[in-house]
């Protein structure tokens, strides 16, 4: 355990405090401790995903004609920096609890920071970016949030059709059906949905919509605009492929031959490619190419296979009991009518 | 007049004839104050939800958006209401009329199983008050979810009119008597397809999740393992139940015959062991395909082990040698174990196995108001029960219609 200055000083304040006054010091080491749960767990009422429903809605009635082809966006992992301007920028523009952005910035230098722990996207941050170490000695830093699956996982699950795939790439969430079984949860592949837990009354699902509000004004998604090392690329989907295609084929040796997102699950909106294998910087290589829409389908299918050729037999068996059942009844009826008549 | 006589019927319905002073003294059991103790801890939990949210009140996290209640209210508690399916089916559709005195007890534990079920999921849904969207509009048909959802409610309807004869004698409505005796049996086909196919689903839900549930436990056949070990719990529910209520209710049940009372329970054990051989043997199938024999180092394959051998292939041994040796004993026994084998494979489907991968202080852990809500909702559906046992003629025949089994 790393033991420096100032926590150092920090400890001798709380034991002064603790020695001085008693039981206040007890909540202060409480907060302390609170401090290393990621506070964005306890943000409520995000109002971004409901907004770009709206306008998702809107457009619709308006029969705006979508785009030929869906967005993406191209993740070059080798020149992420670290900075975390993009979790500034997307805070900023989802209206997400924010803090300067110099404290994002200064991170990347600091010991300890919070790339210490591994992140994962909150009620209030819909992307982090997680720093790795890797085998060979290398220091990667990957962004995540919603990879936008051409055939989401999330769709699929979801029992009131609250999450739709978007022309333009990104799968947003309408808020106004959802009933918050949380199944989309369960279901995603890359763990993306979250919950907003410390909301009693209307909780929401909350998740990155690649900016579609921005996307649908011709604009690129906030992060990509923040972005200064030229880490995201806002492309077609198809265009960026190419792009990935042409990088690793024009740096040998300088990423692996492997761009994430092209078939995983079906293929994602969002791609990925690495100096790395990506095992070691936190993604799931072990997804297969198969959506997971094909699983809960073939089911669905299977379901209604039994239940429509195995109602058969069934209401034969019924029609079968009737039948006896009616000689049966006949008989009690009799009897019941003789003793009737003798009352 | 009009008043005396409706208070009269309270007093001879509700109150079973005693005066209200009368029946609160006799409530005072020590069993009945333990219940209430649970009710409390129970109503508490369910009132600190609602007000404050599902960050105090449970361990739920974003990590592991299903929990306890889950898996326990819905997942043990549907297999475990699963009486009305095999029995209620048995009875009424292949003619096992040696069984008819099983029928009434066992719609009855669906019935209320399923209710109460449903009563807990409520907590669980983020926005309970909206639960009617999913009947109502906005039909994702592309969901496993969906089908669960809308089964549960085809099946509490189903079980309504399996259950309202028994209702309607109590309340002396011969009409409404006959006409619900008609519906029932095709209620009883619609129950069977319906509670099937939830049965099943409740399986299939878990079949999205092929990366995050552990090899042993993913499987394609898992709609069916929860159907068959539904079955075998439905049972198994049925023989505990009856044994219980056989002895607490002895007074009730006019004909009670000890001995041909056991020997329906051993026959009663003689399908579940049958239900359990074909789900071990799908097991041995699914894990010889798929080659898990690897999978069977360490903690996992040892919990798995444990699963299916102590709680699935020991009671289908014990129920071999029970039904041999006409020992309804043991087939009690085994099927206690059998309902504890449901309990522990549905945890472990859902929680356990569910992201084996996390580190142990990153897996989840139910809160005790968590623990505590799903005891208050289980004490509720005791209570109804025997509140319903102790008025209606389920466990014997009415005496106005007794000719007509």
């Amino acid at each position: 355990m790393k033991f420096n200055r100032r926590d150092f000083l920090k400890k001798t304040g709380i034991l002064a405090g603790a020695l001085l006054t008693g039981t206040p010091a007890v909540s202060q080491a409480y907060k302390k401790d609170k401090k290393d749960v990621d506070l964005s767990i306890y943000s409520t009422d995000n109002k971004a995903n409901s907004k770009v429903w709206e306008i998702y809605e809107e457009r619709k009635k308006k029969h705006i004609p979508p785009p030929k082809e869906p967005y993406g966006v191209l993740v070059d992992v080798s020149k992420c920096i670290g900075c975390r301007r993009c979790e500034w920028a997307c805070n900023n523009w989802n209206k997400n609890p924010n803090r300067p952005i110099e404290e994002f910035e200064a991170s990347v230098s600091q010991e300890p920071s919070v790339f210490d722990k591994r992140r994962r996207p909150h009620a209030g941050q819909f992307t982090v970016v997680n720093r790795f170490k890797t085998k060979s000695g290398k220091t990667v830093y990957v962004k995540i949030q919603c990879m936008h699956c051409v055939t989401p996982a999330c769709y699929a699950a979801c029992f009131v059709e609250a999450f739709r795939k978007t022309p333009e790439g990104p799968v947003i969430y309408n808020p106004h059906v959802c009933i918050g079984c949380r199944y989309c949860m369960v279901a995603c592949p890359f763990d993306i949905p979250s919950y907003e837990y410390y909301d009693p009354l209307t909780p929401e699902v909350t998740k990155c919509t690649m900016c579609y509000d921005r996307i649908v004004e011709g604009k690129v998604p906030a992060c990509v605009e923040a972005c200064t090392a030229g880490a995201l690329t806002f492309g077609k989907r198809s265009e960026l492929i190419k792009i990935a295609k042409e990088r690793i084929a024009n740096n040998p040796g300088k990423y692996v031959n492997h761009i994430y997102g092209e078939k995983e699950v079906g293929g994602t909106s969002w791609l990925y490619i690495s100096p790395v294998p990506f095992e070691e910087i936190g993604f799931r290589t072990d997804l297969g190419e198969v959506p997971i829409r094909q699983y809960s389908d073939q089911f669905l299918f299977m379901v209604k296979m039994f239940e429509i050729v195995g109602a058969w037999p069934l209401v034969f068996g019924a029609y079968y009991q009737l039948s006896k059942h009616k000689k049966g009844h006949n008989s009690t009826n009799e009897e019941k009518g003789e003793s009737h008549g003798k009352k | 007049m009009e008043r005396n006589k409706n208070s009269s019927w309270f007093r001879e319905k509700i109150l079973m004839g005693k005066t209200f002073g009368e029946y609160i003294r006799d409530c005072l059991t020590p069993w009945n104050i333990i219940a209430l103790i649970f009710l409390i801890l129970g109503i508490y939990a369910m009132i600190y939800r609602l007000v404050a949210g599902f960050g105090p009140t449970t361990n739920l996290s974003d990590e592991y958006p299903w929990g306890f209640w889950i898996a326990f209210d819905i997942l043990v508690g549907i297999a475990l209401a699963a009486p009305g399916l095999t029995i209620g089916t048995a009875v009424h559709l292949f003619g096992l009329k040696d069984y008819h005195h099983f029928a009434r007890p066992a719609i009855l534990s669906s019935l209320v199983g399923y209710i109460f079920a449903v009563f807990a999921l409520l907590f669980d849904l983020g926005r309970y008050y909206r639960v009617f969207y999913l009947i109502g509009w906005s039909w994702g048909f592309s969901s496993i979810l969906f089908l669960i959802g809308w089964h549960f409610f085809l099946y509490i309807n189903i079980s309504i009119i399996e259950f309202a004869p028994v209702v309607c004698e109590w309340l002396n409505l011969k009409r409404a008597r006959e006409f619900f005796n008609k519906l029932a049996i095709w209620a009883t086909i619609f129950g069977v397809i319906i509670a099937g196919g939830h049965q099943s689903a409740l399986g299939g839900l878990f079949l999205v999740v092929p990366s995050k549930l552990h090899p042993l436990w993913y499987s394609a056949l898992l709609p069916p393992f929860f159907l068959l070990s539904a079955i075998c719990a439905g049972i198994s529910v049925v023989i505990f139940e009856s044994s219980i209520t056989h002895r607490a209710y002895k007074h009730l049940i006019k004909d009670y015959d000890p001995v041909d009372f056991d020997a329906k329970i051993i026959g009663l054990g003689k399908a579940v062991a049958y239900g359990l051989y074909i789900y071990l043997i799908l097991k041995l199938l699914d894990f010889a395909h798929y080659e898990k024999w690897h999978y069977l180092k360490g903690f996992y394959g040892f919990w798995y082990l444990f699963e299916v051998i102590g709680f699935f292939l020991i009671p289908a041994l014990i129920l071999t040698y029970a039904v041999r040796y006409k020992q309804a004993f043991w087939v009690r026994i085994s099927a206690v174990l059998v309902m504890l084998g449901i309990l522990l494979n549905r945890f472990n489907v859902c929680l356990l196995a569910y992201k084996w991968y996390l580190p142990a202080s990153q897996k989840y852990y139910p809160a005790w108001t968590e623990v505590a809500l799903s005891a208050g909702v289980i004490t509720m559906l005791i209570l109804v029960y025997r509140f319903i046992l102790n008025r209606m003629p389920v466990l014997y025949e009415h005496p106005e219609f007794k000719s007509e089994h």
